[in-house]
């Protein structure tokens, strides 16, 4: 799907304004003709999804009769769910923990390859691995590996004489075992990502800190970390963005149970649009989403501009 | 990669400091070996044991009769072979669409400066900010009836590639990456009298083959990941992709046929991984833009 046009050849002696005219004029109608196709799949699946979200979310839509105003009522049904607290609170308690661990487990982890001077390669590719796995088969493996009867984690504490956990089937343990898998599937990019930062100190600022007498603990603290403080500032915006949206492990390991302990705000979303067909709802619910990770993406998108 | 880093070369060089050295280097090892590598081993060599003896406790660490014929069963019983064409499919056409629709137009915006480029670009990267589930339902119902088009893309592969071809993050990739290419060698083609679109192919193209590389391959692993929308396309079980298929068919399986469905499933990414490190990394960093 290209557009192409020449230039027009001018046989005649034209002016040189005119010709620099037709030619600007020429370069406009390519230029466009190449950002045709970009511009219609934008408008189409980005723009004008955005405004239709919003105008999604104070009307009442189903695929039959035409959308009706209906001003702030899915919003009320939103807050008169209890599920809507629920989903708050369950995505909140995901997001913490998912950046507790999620945020050190890799900085650390980068860190300590960092200092590691053989087998380089395996690292990388072993930490990695789990990202390329298609999620869906990350949460179905270690729904398996959860099995309170002949799991692998179970029979793993059993080996070394602890009792085993319930894990997926106990509210007090389905999320932090979500967070587990989310931070097992997703560290490698995050590791990988800090590894690469960490081989851009200059070993200058080390051996000026080691002269200063700074013992290792003071080098981590006053070199490593502030030299690398811009990406984990980048990270840690983009995690709690992509944490918030959490949804393909509640959906295929827990379906939002046991007793609603693991609904998140998207799996709530899916509900309203695709079990009770309220497009208007769900649209309603995305656009409380959007609100509140908009403060975050437009933070981590005036930093890496103010950057690049 | 021999500058010094946290550790003083010094200290590692002292006996007390090899020691430690290489009692981390294990302890590293081993954890690694257990978190990451021993999962996939037990998922591996679990498919390959017999259902009586998978669902024995305590497990055996290796199977004691081998039954590598389940990849086979799995291939057959779950489909699989139309599930890794569909999958192919949508994420092959999704590679191809995103470069036919973003690379023209990162060029233009590069290096032809139309009126109102600017105010195009701004629109198109201000998309980086939203996230992906506040267009899940109005796309949704976009990609159902299609406006202007008034085509229904759900069960369609296309419903799936066109709104992948949004992606201000490929714009943002290919520009930048365009923009360092020099103007005289553009302008130099100019002159011998070569179009802008003849620049785009003949020079621009074979010069930008490193970033086409990342951008496809990053497009390629992400639609092959990608569950949430395949979900919604796809209602009819025979259009699905792996990812879903997989999970409509995971409680009905066999445990020890499913966990062989899954093995084969991660295969073809953990090769192009093992295939194409540079460009996934080099598409990582990009992501997240070394500070």
């Amino acid at each position: 799907m290209v557009f192409s046009r020449s230039s027009g050849e001018l046989s005649e002696v034209a002016p040189p304004v005119q010709g620099r005219w037709r030619r600007k004029l020429g370069e406009n109608l390519t230029a466009y003709g190449l950002l045709a196709a970009a511009l219609v799949v934008f408008a189409l699946f980005s723009w004008w999804p955005l405004i239709r979200g919003v105008l999604l979310s104070f009307q009442q839509v189903d695929f039959v009769n035409p959308p009706s105003w209906v001003g702030f009522e899915n919003f009320e049904r939103l807050f008169n769910d209890p599920l809507f607290g629920a989903a708050w609170r369950n995505t909140l308690l995901f997001t913490g923990l998912a950046l507790l661990l999620g945020f050190a487990v890799p900085f650390l982890t980068a860190v300590v390859l960092n200092e590691l001077r053989h087998a380089r390669s395996f690292f990388r590719v072993a930490v990695y691995l789990p990202v390329m796995l298609p999620p869906v088969v990350t949460a179905l493996l270690w729904k398996w590996f959860y099995n309170p009867g002949p799991g692998l984690f179970n029979e793993g504490l059993r080996a070394v004489g602890l009792p085993g956990l319930s894990w997926l089937d106990s509210g007090s343990t389905a999320m932090i075992s979500l967070v587990l898998v989310s931070t097992w599937a997703n560290m490698g990019s995050t590791t990988l990502i800090y590894l690469a930062a960490l081989q851009t100190i200059p070993g200058e600022l080390y051996e000026a800190a080691e002269l200063d007498g700074a013992n290792l603990w003071r080098r981590l603290v006053h070199v490593t970390i502030p030299q690398t403080r811009f990406v984990l500032l980048v990270l840690l915006l983009l995690q709690v963005v992509a944490t918030m949206q959490v949804f393909t492990e509640p959906y295929v390991m827990t379906g939002g149970g046991p007793e609603d302990a693991t609904v998140t705000l998207l799996l709530l979303l899916y509900r309203y649009a695709f079990y009770y067909n309220d497009f208007g709802t769900a649209s309603a619910l995305s656009l409380l989403l959007f609100v509140v990770l908009g403060i975050f993406s437009a933070t981590y998108v005036r930093l890496t501009r103010t950057r690049s | 990669m021999s500058t010094r880093t946290l550790v003083s070369p010094a200290a590692l060089r002292s006996p007390r400091g090899k020691a430690l050295y290489w009692l981390v280097f294990g302890v590293v090892l081993v954890l690694f070996l257990l978190a990451f590598v021993f999962p996939l081993y037990w998922a591996v060599t679990g498919a390959m044991k017999s259902p009586v003896e998978l669902a024995r406790t305590p497990p055996s660490v290796v199977p004691e009769t081998w039954f590598p014929e389940t990849f086979w069963q799995a291939w057959q019983e779950l489909d699989l072979g139309r599930y890794f064409l569909n999958t192919l499919i949508v994420a092959g056409g999704a590679v191809l669409v995103q470069l036919a629709v973003c690379v023209p137009a990162a060029y233009a915006l590069s290096k032809l400066r139309p009126v109102l480029g600017n105010v195009i670009l701004g629109l198109m990267l201000a998309t980086l900010m939203l996230p992906a589930s506040a267009l899940l339902v109005p796309t949704y119902m976009t990609i159902a009836d299609v406006p202007l088009f008034g085509v229904n893309l759900l069960n369609n592969p296309a419903g799936i590639w066109l709104p992948a071809a949004a992606s201000a993050f490929n714009i943002y990739l290919l520009k930048r990456f365009f923009d360092e290419i020099p103007g005289e060698l553009l302008e130099a083609a100019r002159m011998d009298g070569a179009g802008p679109v003849r620049v785009l192919i003949s020079i621009v193209l074979p010069i930008s083959r490193p970033i086409l590389a990342v951008v496809s391959i990053v497009a390629l692993v992400t639609a092959w990941k990608d569950f949430i929308w395949p979900l919604l396309v796809f209602s009819d079980p025979n259009e699905q992709t792996l990812s879903v298929a997989l999970e409509r068919v995971a409680p009905d399986t066999a445990l020890n046929v499913l966990t062989a469905g899954l093995v084969l499933a991660s295969i073809p990414m953990i090769l192009v991984f093992l295939v194409f490190q540079r460009q996934i990394l080099a598409g990582l960093t990009a992501g997240s833009l070394k500070g």
